[in-house]
This record gives structure tokens, C-alpha cells and sequence, in this order.
């Protein structure tokens, strides 16, 4: 446990020191805090005719503000995820500090584990930039807390999942541009998948939807936290870092 | 009679010392197509300090990889401190300080960052880290770039930070592959000294391009081409074993007028002990010799009893033992045929 905490700490500390920390921080505040501006004035403008043309109900902000937005924001946590994870191994392994870990007594596990929730850390900072703007709707109105939390929950441990499968594609390669961009080619296919799944509803888009990474964010999104899904991320998650160990292994063997 | 007591004596201090630290047999190491390390066999004794040699490809890093528990073996035994190094690699990595090719650096971090993250990965109970820490940047010389960011430091302060990580933890084993490639000439006789000075508790196996490196500081020399394993001895053994005889350089002068070349060398042969004299060089009245004794005789002292009592001045003598150099590329170039090395 101590040797994990140590990885993750070293990760945290490497993420922090050059601006990749920084910059995509600033990258998804910028682009959440558009969304934000574009859903609140939208949504202003519509309650403000609804009031006009004598509709008495009020709107609710955390259906038509909060979980666009929080859709949004998981949609553009399928960009991160390669940039934050492309780097974990690949850099290790290209400029030879993989041999200090390798050489040092802690196990593969716990290297792998480290440096993947040192990955997820940065990822809920990223994240936590768009708890600004959600704030902001709490102060002015009165949004229901609860589906809020499951909602956030959700990007979490979609980007988790995400996250563990770009470790073990970090694994692979010595060329973090190439382990970022094949991260990013396997975010965009769930992606595209999960469009597919939402106009066909036959067997076949059934599957997909079933191991679609993104479709079981949609639960979260609307604030109901169910077994099933959250059994299927930390699932993912473990299938994940289990093979990303098994390719360590393997790799040290061959090469 | 004689051999026999000898042996006796050498099993003796096997047995009750139980001094193989390291223990190679029959490491063979392939990669997808080419085998790195064939069948190579050897040990090293607690405390020593074995140099390893080879042309460049020759398998020291690999071999050295597999010593340290990152790579796995493709056939052989290999044993560190008692522990095999496929059964309890955790026991074997424990016990080991290493020194990769290129130092294995974070640029992001300080000097003591690095060192504490090192100390604590390398499992020191943290009271002890800073102790160790502060005691390691002392012995390579570190103290005016502790807090300055590795990225920033020039080649030989950051091969200094990775030997400070090989030792950081103290480890009965030090393996150092090329530890003075990128130093200056007086770090490079620190370091020597750091080695001689660690060499008494540790065993240590460092490789090295630089000959003369291995002629002063280490007691053995491991010479590996291709792959296999073509000598193994002290480095004294070696050279005689390929020279058998000493070999001095003179230059010699006339007091008055000039020396005759002839006579010089025709005086020099009757030397007890000479075997042969080369003309190299007669100029301005100097002649430069090279005498080589016959096995095991040393006459460098009748030779310049020889000199002067013929009335010459003798402006030079030394010594031109055989390098290392010259073994090495003797064994290396040739096929290698015959496996070398006692057994
Ligand atoms: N990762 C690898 N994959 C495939 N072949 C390799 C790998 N590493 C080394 N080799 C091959 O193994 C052989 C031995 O290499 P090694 O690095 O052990 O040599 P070396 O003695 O350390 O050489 P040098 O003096 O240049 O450092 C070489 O032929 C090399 O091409
Ligand atoms: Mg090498």
C-alpha cells in the first residue's frame, strides 16, 4: 500500500511539474464554463417566455441545465483521458526509469496501480474546474444535491475505466504520442458507438450498448445510481489493470 | 603433493564462507532473433570487485539486466545472495544496488527529491532516509546541486545522482554498468576510490570500455565477445598468463660520443634473465630498447647495472607490461574457439 502511494504521489508530482496539469485544467474550465454560459443563458431565455406566455411550473435547472451540461463534460472527458494517461509507461519505458522500477522491490501490481490512480487524481482535479460554475447554480438556485453526486460519480469512474485502459495501451509502446493517440482512437470509437446505439435498437446494438463504456454513463447522468453499472465500471476497471500486469509481464519477457 | 593441499585448502573456504555472491550457470539470454548471452557461466565471491568487459554488443547489459531481475533468463541459473532470481526476485532486487546504462533520472525532480523517492521505493524505513540520503549526496559529491532539478544538470553530475542511487540503500550488491562514462578525469578517480572504498561489504561488478579503468580497480576481470565467455582471472593472472614475462622500455645515451647500436643491444642480451631486445628507435645519439625477460625473471635491476657500468646514461626504464588492451583484443578478435578462463 505504501509502495502504491508512493508511485501515485510521484505521478501527481511529474503531472504538476510540467504544464500538462495546468493546461488541460485550463482546457476543460474554458470549455465547461462556455457550455455553462450557453446552457444558463438558454435556459433563462426559455423560463422567461415560459413566464411570459403564463406557465405557471417552474422550470427545473438540474433537468435542463445540469445534465446536459454533465453530459457534456463526460464527452469531453473522453479527451482528456488520453492526455493524461498517455504518458504513464511509455515515458518510463523511453527514458530507461522503468529499469529503477523494475529493479526496485515492489511489484509490477503495485507500479501499475500507482500510476493509475495518480492518473485518476489528476483526472477529478480536472474535473473538480467544472464545480465552479455547478456552485454558481446552487447559489442562485435550488438544484436537487443528490443527482448531482451520482452524476459526478459517474464521470469519475467513466474516466477511471477510461483511464485503465489507457494504462495498459501505455504499456504497449515506448512512444507516448502513439499510446495517446490510440487511447484517443478507442475514446472516439465508444464514442461513435454509443451515437449508433441511440438511433437502432436491434440485438446487435443491444451488445454494444452493453460494453459501451459511455452508454452506462447515461444512468449516472440522470441521477439514478444503479448496481449494475457501477458493477460494471469497477469491473472494467479491474479487467483493465489486470491485463496491463499480464503486458508488463509478457513484455519483459520478450524483449 | 603440493596441488593437492592447495585444493584442499580452496574447498575449505568454499564451505565455510559460503562465499559466492553471485552465482551465473549456464545464463543463456535470447531476444526475438539474436542470442545476446550465450551459456555464460561465472561467480563472484562477497567483497570483490569484478570488472566486466566486452566489445560493444557484446551482452554485458543483458547479461547485467538479468542479474538485477529485469529481464527474465532464457535458460541457466542465476543466483544473487543465495536467492534465484526467477523464484524470489523481491529477495534478489532487495539486495541490489543498479546502475543502468543511462541513469534511470526523473528530470522533474530536485536531486534530494529524487533520492528520497529512490530511498523509499528501495523500501529504507523513512526515519532512516534522510540519514542515508544526506550520506550519499556527501560520498559522490552532490551537495551543491541537492536542490537543483536533475533536468538541469550537466551529464556527469546526473551519472553522479545515478551512482547515488545504486548505493542509496546500502546493498550487498552493486552493479554498475559504464558508472564513469560521462565524468571528468578527477571524478573519475573519486569514483575509483568510492568503488575501493565500498568494495570491502559490497561486491560489486561494474562494466567498463575504459581498460585501464578495470587494470585499477578491479581484482577481477570478466571478458565476454559475442556472447560467450572467453576469459575469466584476476587481472594479474591475465596478464601473465597471455605474457608469462616481464617487458621493460630503456633508453639509453653515451656519455661521450655516440653509443653504438649493436654493442648496446649485444651488451643488453647477455643480461641474465634477457630473452630478447628490439631495436625501436637510434636517434641523436639515444636508442630506444625494448628488453623482454625470459618467464618470470625480473631484470630490470641488472639491466641498468648493465647500462652504467658500460658507461652509458640511462635516461628511461619502465616497465611495458602488456595492457589489458592488447588482451583484450588478442581475445576478443580472435574466434572464439576455446572457452578461456580457469575453472
Ligand atoms: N531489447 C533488445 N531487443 C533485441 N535485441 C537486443 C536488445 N537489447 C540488446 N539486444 C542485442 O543483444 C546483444 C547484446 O547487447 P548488450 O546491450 O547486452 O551489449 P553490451 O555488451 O552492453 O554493449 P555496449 O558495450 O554497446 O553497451 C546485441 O547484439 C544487441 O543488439
Ligand atoms: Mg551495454
Amino acid at each position: 500500500m505504501r509502495n502504491i502511494l508512493l508511485i501515485c504521489k510521484k505521478e501527481l508530482k511529474s503531472y504538476f511539474a510540467s504544464p500538462i496539469a495546468y493546461l488541460l485544467m485550463a482546457f476543460f474550465g474554458l470549455i465547461f464554463g462556455f457550455g455553462f454560459f450557453t446552457a444558463t443563458r438558454d435556459f433563462v431565455r426559455f423560463s422567461f417566455q415560459a413566464q411570459m406566455m403564463g406557465q405557471q411550473q417552474p422550470m427545473n435547472v438540474n433537468d435542463q441545465i445540469i445534465r446536459p451540461l454533465l453530459g457534456f463534460a463526460s464527452t469531453i472527458a473522453l479527451f482528456l483521458v488520453p492526455m493524461i494517461s498517455m504518458r504513464l509507461i511509455a515515458e518510463e519505458k523511453r527514458t530507461g526509469t522503468i529499469e529503477l522500477l523494475l529493479t526496485s522491490p515492489i511489484k509490477d501490481i503495485e507500479i501499475i496501480l500507482g500510476k493509475w490512480l495518480g492518473a485518476v487524481t489528476l483526472f477529478v482535479c480536472v474535473l473538480g474546474m467544472s464545480m465552479l460554475n455547478v456552485a454558481m447554480l446552487f447559489a442562485w438556485g435550488k438544484p436537487d444535491l443528490k443527482p448531482v453526486l451520482v452524476a459526478y460519480l459517474g464521470l469519475i469512474l467513466q474516466g477511471a475505466c477510461l483511464l485503465a485502459i489507457g494504462t495498459f495501451i501505455s504499456t504497449t509502446t515506448r512512444n507516448q504520442i502513439v499510446a495517446g493517440g490510440v487511447t484517443f482512437f478507442v475514446c472516439l470509437l465508444l464514442w461513435l458507438l454509443s451515437w449508433f446505439t441511440a438511433f437502432d435498437s436491434g440485438p446487435a446494438s443491444q451488445v454494444v450498448n452493453y460494453i459501451s463504456i459511455v452508454t452506462h454513463f447515461e444512468n449516472f447522468s440522470k441521477g439514478v445510481l444503479s448496481t449494475k453499472d457501477v458493477v460494471f465500471y469497477l469491473s472494467m476497471i479491474f479487467f483493465s489493470l489486470f491485463i496491463t500486469s499480464r503486458a508488463m509481464e509478457s513484455l519483459r519477457w520478450r524483449s | 603433493m603440493c596441488a593437492d593441499l592447495r585444493l584442499n585448502v580452496d574447498y575449505h573456504v568454499c564451505l565455510v564462507w559460503n562465499i559466492n555472491m553471485i552465482k551465473v550457470e549456464g545464463l543463456t539470454k535470447r531476444y526475438a532473433r539474436t542470442v545476446a548471452v550465450d551459456d555464460i557461466s561465472f561467480e563472484v565471491e562477497k567483497g570483490q570487485i569484478v570488472g566486466f568487459l566486452g566489445p560493444n554488443g557484446a551482452g554485458k547489459t543483458t547479461t547485467m539486466r538479468v542479474l538485477t531481475c529485469f529481464l527474465p533468463p532464457s535458460a541457466g541459473k542465476v543466483t544473487v545472495g543465495g536467492f534465484d532470481v526467477l523464484e524470489s526476485p523481491q529477495e534478489v532486487k532487495k539486495r541490489i544496488g543498479y546502475l543502468p546504462e543511462t541513469p534511470p533520472l526523473y528530470p522533474e525532480m530536485e536531486v534530494i527529491e529524487y533520492l528520497t523517492f529512490v530511498g523509499q521505493i528501495k523500501g529504507i524505513p523513512s526515519a532512516d532516509i534522510k540519514r542515508r540520503a544526506d550520506e550519499v549526496i556527501g560520498r559522490c559529491a552532490l551537495g551543491d546541486v541537492r536542490a537543483k532539478l536533475i533536468g538541469k544538470l550537466s551529464k556527469g553530475f546526473r551519472q553522479r545522482v545515478g551512482i547515488a542511487q545504486a548505493i542509496i540503500h546500502n546493498p550487498d550488491v552493486l552493479i554498475l554498468d559504464e558508472p564513469t562514462s560521462g565524468l571528468d578525469p578527477k571524478q573519475i578517480i573519486e569514483i575509483r576510490e568510492l568503488l575501493k572504498a565500498l568494495s570491502g561489504d559490497h561486491t560489486i561488478i561494474l562494466s567498463t570500455h575504459i581498460l585501464s579503468e578495470v587494470e585499477q580497480s578491479c581484482e577481477r576481470v570478466i571478458i565476454i565477445s559475442q556472447g560467450k565467455l572467453v576469459a575469466q582471472d584476476s587481472v594479474a593472472n591475465l596478464t601473465n598468463r597471455l605474457r608469462g614475462a616481464e617487458a621493460v622500455s630503456l633508453e639509453v645515451e653515451a656519455a661521450d660520443g655516440r653509443p653504438n647500436p649493436t654493442e648496446v643491444q649485444g651488451r643488453l642480451e647477455q643480461v641474465a634473465g634477457v630473452s630478447r631486445v628490439m631495436m625501436k628507435e637510434s636517434k641523436d645519439g639515444r636508442i630506444t630498447l625494448e628488453v623482454e625477460s625470459l618467464q618470470g625473471r625480473h631484470i630490470r635491476a641488472e639491466l641498468a647495472r648493465s647500462v652504467v657500468n658500460s658507461g652509458w646514461n640511462l635516461n628511461e626504464l619502465r616497465a611495458v607490461g602488456l595492457s589489458l588492451e592488447d588482451i583484450f583484443l588478442q581475445l576478443t578478435t580472435a574466434e572464439p574457439k576455446e572457452e578461456g578462463g580457469q575453472k
